[in-house]
């Protein structure tokens, strides 16, 4: 009797909770609401069923306990009551995989007048590229990633050069336009997820993959990588800007191109050891974590960095020096800055090395 | 049946030395129990590192030693041990081990001394395991699927010391192992059953484990292969998976290889994985139910049907585990029809059992308790499993807490409720003495309600899409602050429900001592287990002469008979001449 009450409790507990709890859906800012609505019309029919099994199970465990002279019933099969239940299941398999199948197939179908943008994951960034005014992507390939070549783009090909280049800071997005969003990895797998577009996919090495979607609302939508990659998967993180087409395109136009890169660092002069200190910073991946623009990432940014005055982790200060930043590179853990986890590896280095490194440093501290 | 069974006229040896009687034991019952307690304890090391990462969630940097790295150490061992080491190893390697010859009435398995160095094989295959928290580096925390690149590659750990490749070692000893006990269950099943026991008069607990076994032989090769062309990706630098890559600033040797390939060969072993531990659990369950309603099973026939068609099945679902893994976006369309259709023949089970509760006579003993929270939560994990394989919803809810909420319900409560409904229900047979009713009883709500107090909740924050696989959750803005104040409640609920367990670690060993005797069929069940002379029963089971099966394994409360259960050994033709026979009969069992 009493496990009976329970059951019936804990389906009323449930469909109390169901309704009334503060967790839905993030406010949808695209046009896959039909991902919602399939998704709701599963949760009422599953619903359902839940409700009915577990009342009619309390219900038996009520009426059928065993008392004194009960004897229960002989009865082997029932073969028409089960084809009656597999057909009604198998009707409600298909009411819950029509919608959800027709969704799909237009998640497959791409619309041809889609705007592309390319989206690159990384341990542990996103950055973006648009094809610019030639409407074509230029050509890349993974071993043509480098610090001067983040995007990996073959620099003879023409299709690139006039490609829009974000190497970190938000995406930004045209309102009310079909976006074909093609992606690519470096290293690991990643997964580009904006919860308020309802669309993920994964990013993989070797790869390209893709999916679309047309933004409905103006508003800044968070990025959330969703596939494991490591210890900074859960700092993966950026954000989509969705604005007006005009405030889009004046947004685009103050994005470097890859023409416009290639001839900076064609004028770029300077200190051998400062030099040596930013090849090192990109063979080892210092770069992945700790932007020299001032952009944030898991890592703190090295813009206007020497000299600094920092919080550590456990409340004390430091004058960000030579003394400082060395340790920090062999032994990350001894000082953390406050605010960000101990995701960095130590490297071991040797003392020119490390020169070198602080050189450069001390580089974009008197630049910033 | 014409032909003799393969064990009527074998003399087993008896073992002679405490070695040979205890330790290395050909005894399938000896066995079973190393398997059982050695999947318990390494169970209870993925417990404390589910509360670890609990802690971590709910309360977040509460404990200064779980940095990122560790976190991600302690999903992935977590993980890996509940499913594999603990599920597969208990139900097939325990379970199997002890009930297959005495349900079909066999004297032992086919192959004891293979039998017997499947459990050592398992054995190493934990302690080779639970090595890889001693390297540099410690064990691998790749996430329990050990998807390439990442899980050779720096950023990921273990990834460059030893934790990843004592992972994927252990896997392939333990696949060896498995292979081992594997062969002798398929083959006691198919050659050693005993006079009258044909197929259809198993019980469903013997059809299970034994449906699983096929599939565990046909699915782990899969695992196999992926384990060490991995294993040779990072050991001696191969592409097997690994295409170019620039990591950390660094372009690798590595080219051409795929990472999706992983994928497929992972859940090509991954899917019918699931269900080779649902499988057991389910015929389990079926058992449990009749003998404790005193009804027959509704629907043998049936329920024996979706058992192959749901193994057969589940060799086709595995991409749904890949939608947007980068693969073939028209596959999705394939692989969401098979996954629905898997449902049906899944939802006929759950029909049967609380068909079989109708009309019943249902005693409300710690096993029938277990059962009926089996079918709640099972029904729940089921249910969402049909959100996460219509593609299209696939899509906002895959890689959040609605998948961990999901797979835990459906692995995670369902099957361990079916586990210790089943350790409550045999233990008189194996030990000789009851389990105390009073602890299991306080064991029993303790974990039904809390497990489902952890899970039911988390589904919703799927709905928010809170990432899954994440330290913490620092900054998100879609992330509304009541989720935290959930996951602070979801880990004291869990941590509750963890100590909790020691109540059964408990009773198992005191009412070993102090419990009360129980005599061979405390539960006045039909099926073989119960009929065996001795209890527990001695090294070859029967005794002098194999038992003889007249009827089917469900015989509860037959019109007419006296008494309310007719064992498989009971002739029909004394049921209905003799009731004094009939007695006798029924009260040796």
């Amino acid at each position: 009797m009493a496990v009976a009450i329970v059951l019936v409790l804990i389906v009323v507990a449930s469909l109390l909770f169901n309704f009334l709890n503060p967790w839905w859906f993030t406010p949808l800012a695209s046009n896959w609401g039909q991902m919602d609505l399939t998704l709701i019309i599963t949760l009422w029919i599953s619903g359902i069923v839940f409700v009915a099994i577990t009342l009619f199970m309390a219900y038996a465990v009520f009426r059928y306990r065993h008392q004194k002279h009960r004897r229960a019933a002989y009865e082997p099969e029932n073969r028409k009551l089960e084809w009656w239940l597999i057909g009604l299941t198998s009707v409600g398999i298909v009411i819950m995989l029509i919608p959800g199948l027709y969704v799909w197939a237009e998640f497959v179908n791409v619309p041809k007048d889609a705007l592309s943008v390319e989206v690159v994951g990384q341990q542990w960034q996103w950055s973006f590229r648009f094809p610019g005014k030639d409407g074509v992507l230029g050509r890349t390939d993974t071993r043509l990633i480098s610090a001067e070549n983040p995007f990996g783009l073959h620099t003879g090909n023409p299709f690139g050069q006039d490609d829009v280049l974000v190497k970190s800071g938000d995406l930004h997005l045209p309102l009310g336009k079909p976006i074909k969003v093609l992606l690519r990895s470096k290293d690991v797998l990643h997964d580009f997820y904006v919860p308020n577009f309802r669309v993920k996919m994964d990013a993989v090495p070797g790869l390209v993959s893709g999916l679309w979607f047309t933004p409905t609302k103006t508003g800044t939508f968070e990025i959330a990588c969703a596939e494991y990659c490591g210890v900074g998967h859960h700092t993966m993180r950026s954000r989509v800007v969705v604005e007006e087409e005009g405030l889009f395109q004046a947004w685009l136009h103050e994005q470097p191109t890859l023409a416009q890169a290639l001839s900076e660092d064609a004028a770029e002069t300077g200190d051998p050891l400062v030099r040596q200190g930013r090849k090192l910073a990109q063979d080892q991946g210092c770069l992945a974590c700790h932007s020299v623009d001032g952009s944030p990432g898991a890592g703190p940014t090295w813009k206007g960095l020497y000299g600094k005055t920092e919080t550590l982790a456990d409340g004390s200060t430091v004058v960000v020096e030579e003394e400082y930043l060395k340790e920090s590179i062999v032994n990350p853990g001894a000082a953390v800055v406050k605010g960000y986890d101990p995701l960095m590896p130590p490297y071991q280095l040797s003392s020119e090395e490390l020169d070198a490194l602080i050189a450069y440093t001390k580089a974009l501290s008197d630049q910033g | 049946m014409a032909d003799a069974p393969y064990q009527e006229n074998i003399h087993l040896h008896d073992p002679q030395s405490y070695w040979t009687k205890y330790v290395f034991s050909q005894d399938h019952k000896v066995i079973a129990i190393q398997y059982t307690i050695t999947a318990i304890s390494v169970g209870l090391v993925a417990l404390v590192l589910s509360g670890l990462m609990r802690l971590q969630l709910g309360f977040p940097g509460i404990l200064d030693f779980i940095d990122p790295g560790s976190y991600y150490q302690y999903v992935t061992m977590h993980g890996m041990i509940m499913i594999v080491y603990l599920l597969t190893a208990l139900l097939l390697g325990g379970f199997g081990n002890y009930l297959i010859p005495l349900m079909v009435g066999a004297r032992d398995m086919v192959f004891p001394f293979v039998n017997m160095l499947s459990y050592w094989v398992y054995l190493i295959s934990v302690l080779v395991l639970m090595a890889s928290f001693f390297v540099p580096g410690g064990p691998t925390g790749a996430g329990w699927t050990l998807y390439p690149p990442q899980a050779i590659l720096p950023g990921t750990p273990g990834a460059e010391g030893g934790g990843i490749v004592l992972m994927l070692v252990s896997l392939v000893i333990f696949i060896i192992a498995f292979t081992m006990g594997g062969l002798n269950y398929v083959t006691t099943v198919l050659q050693a059953r005993t006079w009258g026991m044909t197929m259809m008069r198993m019980p469903l607990t013997v059809w299970g484990i034994f449906t699983a076994t096929i599939m565990a032989l046909l699915a782990f090769p899969a695992l196999f292969v992926g384990c060490v062309m991995l294993l040779l990706d990072r050991v001696v630098g191969s592409s097997f998976f690994m295409p170019a890559v620039s990591s950390m600033g660094q372009q690798l040797d590595h080219d051409g290889g795929s990472p999706v390939l992983f994928q497929h060969l992972f859940w090509f072993f991954g899917h019918p994985e699931v269900y080779i531990v649902a499988l057991p659990a389910f015929g389990i369950i079926s058992d449990l139910i009749s003998t404790h309603a005193r009804k027959n099973i509704f629907g043998y026939r049936v329920m024996v049907w979706a058992i192959v068609a749901i193994a057969v099945i589940s060799f086709i679902v595995w991409a749904h585990h890949m939608y947007y893994s980068g693969m073939n976006l028209y596959l999705g369309f394939f692989f969401a029809i098979t996954t629905l259709i898997i449902a049906i023949p899944t939802a006929i089970k759950v029909y049967n059992w609380v068909l079989t509760l109708w009309r019943g006579n249902i005693h409300l003993t710690v096993p029938m308790l277990f059962c009926l929270a089996f079918i709640l939560t099972f029904v729940v994990g089921g249910l969402t499993g049909l959100f996460l394989g219509n593609v299209s919803v696939d899509v906002p809810l895959g890689d959040t807490y609605f998948v961990v909420a999901h797979f835990h319900m459906v692995m995670g409560v369902a099957p361990i409720l079916a586990i210790f409904g089943g350790i409550y229900h045999w233990f008189p047979k194996a030990s000789g003495r009851m389990l105390n009713d009073t602890l299991g009883k306080v064991h029993f709500w303790v974990t039904f309600l809390g497990t489902y107090m952890i899970y039911f909740p988390m589904h919703y924050l799927g709905f928010v899409g809170v990432p899954r696989r994440y330290y913490n959750f620092e900054n998100y803005e879609f992330i509304p602050p009541s989720a935290q104040e959930l996951q602070a409640f979801t880990t004291v609920v869990a941590l509750i429900v963890g100590v909790f367990q020691l109540l059964f670690i408990f009773n198992l060993v005191w009412s070993l001592f102090k419990g009360k005797r129980a005599d061979s069929n405390p539960w006045r069940a039909t099926t073989l287990e119960w009929q065996t002379p001795d209890t527990p029963p001695v090294h070859g089971n029967w005794g002098p002469k194999l038992p003889v099966v007249y009827r089917w394994a469900y015989d509860y409360s037959v019109p007419g008979a006296d008494q309310d259960f007719l064992p498989q050994t009971l002739a029909p033709v004394v049921a209905t001449a003799s009731n004094e026979q009939a007695r006798a009969e029924g009260d040796k069992a």
